[in-house]
């Protein structure tokens, strides 16, 4: 199995599934062939006494830890040779970063464009670095059959390739929370030129302002706050602005300074009944944030 | 002229009322407390594992919120591992059998003993407290991973010191029966006449003895973090959230194994009674528990593959994971051979150990998957891992548990249930078991993740068979509870030998006598010599 060799890490997996499913499912029936067998035959309706009190047989035992010993080495080395090429990065992969958060995903591309959708080229690999910004997750692509987990601290990656164009699931496979559940996304394969158009398209969006309501999409705000009053694990952003906020101990109203607070600090006021599990968004710019709280103000 | 009442353990002549029996240090007393307090937690994790069964048994909400849902896995969790699964066959049936299968008349430590059931009750309580006060129910899976179980603010710190102090229980029982079982042996009664069930009680004990430490030193280091801020799995702080899964398994890979070996052992103790043959491999059987227990302590990587742990030690973690599977596969084709030639009666005892091989074994063949690299990635934290040990841990020790609950409980009743009753149990829950979880293997190979509350509609249908499949498991549990226990307290009277057992305790009289033997026992044969035992 030479990585090189292989056009997907499907490729890569599905025959060594097959291969110990295969072994297994023999075994099994084997098994219970043969246990059914004697019960049968020898139920004391057909056999009412024992005809043998045979207490072992040193060949034939070993004979039964020499073959499954050489069995499972077998299923070992295949495991390990398809593991080794999920690990092995084709060259001229397409390099993007997966940021996961409670609840959400972001997927940023060298020139800057982000997603909350991961957009790739159909035919060409995908690198995708992963980055949690608070607990550990898990980066699940079920089709493509590769999962690693986002730990924080720690530079994880993965690799995969599209073959066809289409929508792919894309799971967080690792216990994160109340909203586990919800965090998914899914891969988009689009053909060469129109991943390219796609890419092109948000260098021009940058420099036009920035769209407030697709910043709160792509940095996963809307994972947690509604826009219809619903509260989620956040409040909703419908009517938040000029509303009164209380943690408990201070009340405020919630406008710009208040807001502003909220996304870079968001522990520092926890309003009452929810839990303080907002990751911090330091990492916007001032325009960013700006557009942030003008697109929650515009939420009637 | 009065008739003394029967010398048995019923009639224990010292304390009356409730306080003989929650100070008593008789092992056959204490045996049936801890047999009772497991299968009240056993029932709560059922009726828990029933209730995400319903919330899952359509897309979108259905009975509950997701808060509520993943508080009620770690609650199912934490209670089948900690309160029921892990004490369950040393505290129960290692109490009630194993001193009379080595012919002593109580263990070692017989007020540790029950101090152990006392710590045993205790951390029981400290978890069923942490439910409901604090921030509420734990929501952080059993595994109470990091940096997760740090920062959520239900009440994870409370229920640590619970498990924690289950922790000393099962450390002091595992020294009480590693002495019993070196110093108490009666006379003639050699290692390689030592029943088999005791062989595996006694390799536990060890697993119990060395691994628990590891667990609660984890949970201490998780309330340090979370009461004390010490920052050992905070990577913003120089500390690793990697180390602390490493410490988590190398406790609770290794429990796996003192949660199977003891199912082990008393599956070898009856099938040889059933087919009135000695087992086909006795010494190998014996030395694969230990070589289980020793090289079981040295795979907790395998749950790890996907974690950014380095390739050379999924390695050497995966190499390692089949070694240790070897050992199981022996121990499968000697219960198999066992029944060459026999004379199998297929009464309860022996059905639900049957199907305790077919369950195990699947169980253990999709383990096989995920102890391949490649293979683990696709199927790590789906639904395919749930299927898998629940096979294992309910297909596997759960109906060893139901057989020895069959086999030895009417020998301390001295009554018995319905055979047919048990059998029409036996069969719907054969059946119920394998839709419930065969079901939620496959979701997993679709790519259902694990601990999910919601789910996409291409997974709905199986989900609807797993949830129905739960309903028959749960029917045919509560007949096999009601056909029991109505045998116990009004059935027929259990007297002498029925099954023909070679073993001590089916030497004695039934119920047993407070100090079990009237005379001090001499072992002279094995414990599958079945000549003179009553049946052919
Ligand atoms: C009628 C019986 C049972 C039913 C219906 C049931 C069902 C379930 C379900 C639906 C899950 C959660 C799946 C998920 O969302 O990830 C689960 C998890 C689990 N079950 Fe069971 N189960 C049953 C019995 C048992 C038994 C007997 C044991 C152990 C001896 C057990 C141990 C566990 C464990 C350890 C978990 C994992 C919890 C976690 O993810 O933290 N269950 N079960
Ligand atoms: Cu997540």
């Amino acid at each position: 199995m030479n990585p090189a060799a292989l056009t997907s890490t499907t490729e890569a997996i599905d025959p060594v599934f097959m291969f110990i499913f295969g072994a297994c499912l023999v075994l099994l029936l084997a098994i219970t062939a043969v246990m059914l067998f004697f019960v049968i035959r020898y139920h004391r309706s057909r056999s009412p006494r024992p005809t043998s009190q045979v207490a072992g047989n040193l060949w034939l035992e070993i004979v039964w830890i020499t073959l499954p010993t050489l069995l499972v080495l077998a299923m070992f080395y295949y495991g390990w040779a398809g593991y080794l090429s999920l690990r092995q990065v084709p060259a001229g992969a397409l390099e993007v970063t997966a940021t996961a958060q409670m609840w959400s995903w972001s997927f940023s591309y060298a020139d800057g464009r982000t997603s909350n959708k991961l957009y790739v080229p159909v035919g060409q690999p995908v690198k995708v670095e992963l980055v949690s910004r608070d607990v550990i997750h898990g980066f699940y692509l079920p089709a493509f059959r590769v999962k690693r987990d986002i730990v924080p601290g720690q530079k994880n990656q993965v690799w995969f390739v599209a073959g066809k164009p289409g929508s792919y699931d894309l799971f967080c496979s690792s216990y994160c929370g109340t909203n586990h559940s919800a965090m998914i996304s899914t891969v988009e394969a689009l053909p060469k030129a129109e991943f390219a158009a796609w890419l092109q398209n948000s260098g021009k969006g940058k420099t036009t302002g920035i769209d407030g309501k697709k910043l709160a999409e792509e940095q996963g705000c809307l994972g947690c706050h509604s826009l219809d009053g619903s509260s989620g694990a956040g409040p909703s952003f419908k009517g938040l602005y000029g509303a009164p906020r209380d943690d408990g101990k201070r009340r405020v109203v919630a406008e710009e300074a208040y807001l502003k607070e909220s996304i870079r600090e968001p522990g520092a006021f926890v309003v009452k009944g929810f839990q303080p599990i907002m990751p911090s968004f330091d990492h916007l710019s001032e325009e960013e944030v700006s557009a942030l709280i003008e697109f929650i103000r515009s939420v009637k | 002229m009065t008739t003394a009442p029967p010398d048995n353990f019923w009639n224990d002549t010292g304390r009356t009322g409730i306080s003989s029996w929650i100070f008593s240090t008789d092992h056959k007393r204490i045996g049936l407390l801890y047999f009772y307090s497991v299968l009240t937690f056993f029932l709560v994790g059922v009726a828990l594992g029933l209730l995400l069964r319903i919330e899952l048994m359509a897309p979108g909400r259905t009975i509950m919120g997701p808060q509520t849902y993943n508080a009620l896995f770690t609650v199912h969790g934490v209670v089948m591992i900690f309160l029921f699964i892990l004490p369950g066959f040393p505290g129960a049936f290692g109490n009630l059998v194993m001193p009379i299968q080595i012919g002593a008349r109580d263990v070692a430590f017989p007020r540790l003993n029950l101090f152990s059931w006392w710590l045993y009750l205790a951390g029981a309580v400290i978890i069923l407290v942490s439910l409901f006060t604090g921030g509420g129910a734990p929501d952080t899976g059993w595994t109470f991973y990091v940096p997760f179980s740090t920062r959520t603010g239900t009440n994870v710190s409370l229920a640590v010191v619970g498990v924690f102090i289950l922790g000393f229980s099962a450390i002091l029982t595992g020294v009480n029966f590693v002495t019993t079982i070196h110093r108490l042996r009666a006379e003639g009664m050699t290692w390689t006449r030592l029943p088999l069930f005791t062989w595996s009680l006694y390799a536990t004990a060890w697993v119990q003895i060395l691994a628990t430490p590891i667990l609660a030193i984890t949970l201490v280091l998780i309330f340090s973090e979370r009461v004390l801020g010490t920052g050992l799995f905070d990577p913003s702080r120089g500390g690793d959230p990697i180390m602390f899964q490493h410490l988590f398994w190398i406790y609770s890979h290794p429990a796996v194994y003192i949660m199977i070996l003891p199912a082990m052992g008393i599956i070898s103790d009856i099938i040889p009674v059933f087919s009135r043959k000695p087992i086909f491999g006795y010494k190998m059987i014996a030395f694969s528990s230990l070589a289980i227990a020793a090289a079981g302590s040295l795979v907790w990587g395998h749950h790890m593959f996907t974690s950014g742990m380095s390739d050379n030690a999924v390695l050497v973690f995966s190499f390692l994971t089949f070694i240790v599977a070897i050992p199981s596969a022996i121990k499968v084709f000697n219960w198999v051979s066992t029944l060459y030639k026999g004379s199998i009666s297929l009464e309860a005892p022996m059905l639900f150990a049957l199907s305790f091989i077919l369950l195990f074994s699947i169980g253990g063949l999709t383990g096989l998957i995920l102890g391949a690299a490649a293979t683990d990635v696709h199927v790590h934290d789906t639904h395919f891992v749930v299927g898998h040990f629940h096979y294992v841990m309910f297909g596997g020790t759960g109906f060893a548990f139901f057989a020895a609950m069959h086999y030895w409980l009417p020998k301390f009743y001295g009554r018995t249930y319905s055979q047919r009753g048990a059998i029409v149990a036996w069969a719907l829950m054969f059946v119920g078991f394998n839709v419930l979880y065969f079901s939620m293997k496959v979701l997993g190979m679709k790519g259902m993740p694990r601990r999910y509350y919601d789910y996409l509609p291409e997974f709905t249908t199986l989900n609807l068979v797993s949830t129905i499949g739960s309903w028959i498991l749960a029917i045919g549990l509560l007949i096999m509870l009601m056909n029991l226990f109505r045998g116990l307290f009004r059935g027929t009277p259990f007297t002498g030998n029925p099954w023909g057992g070679a073993t001590l305790e089916w030497s004695i009289p039934t119920p047993p006598p407070t100090e079990n033997f009237i005379e001090e026992p001499v072992v002279t044969h094995g414990p599958y010599d079945f000549t003179g035992t009553g049946r052919p």
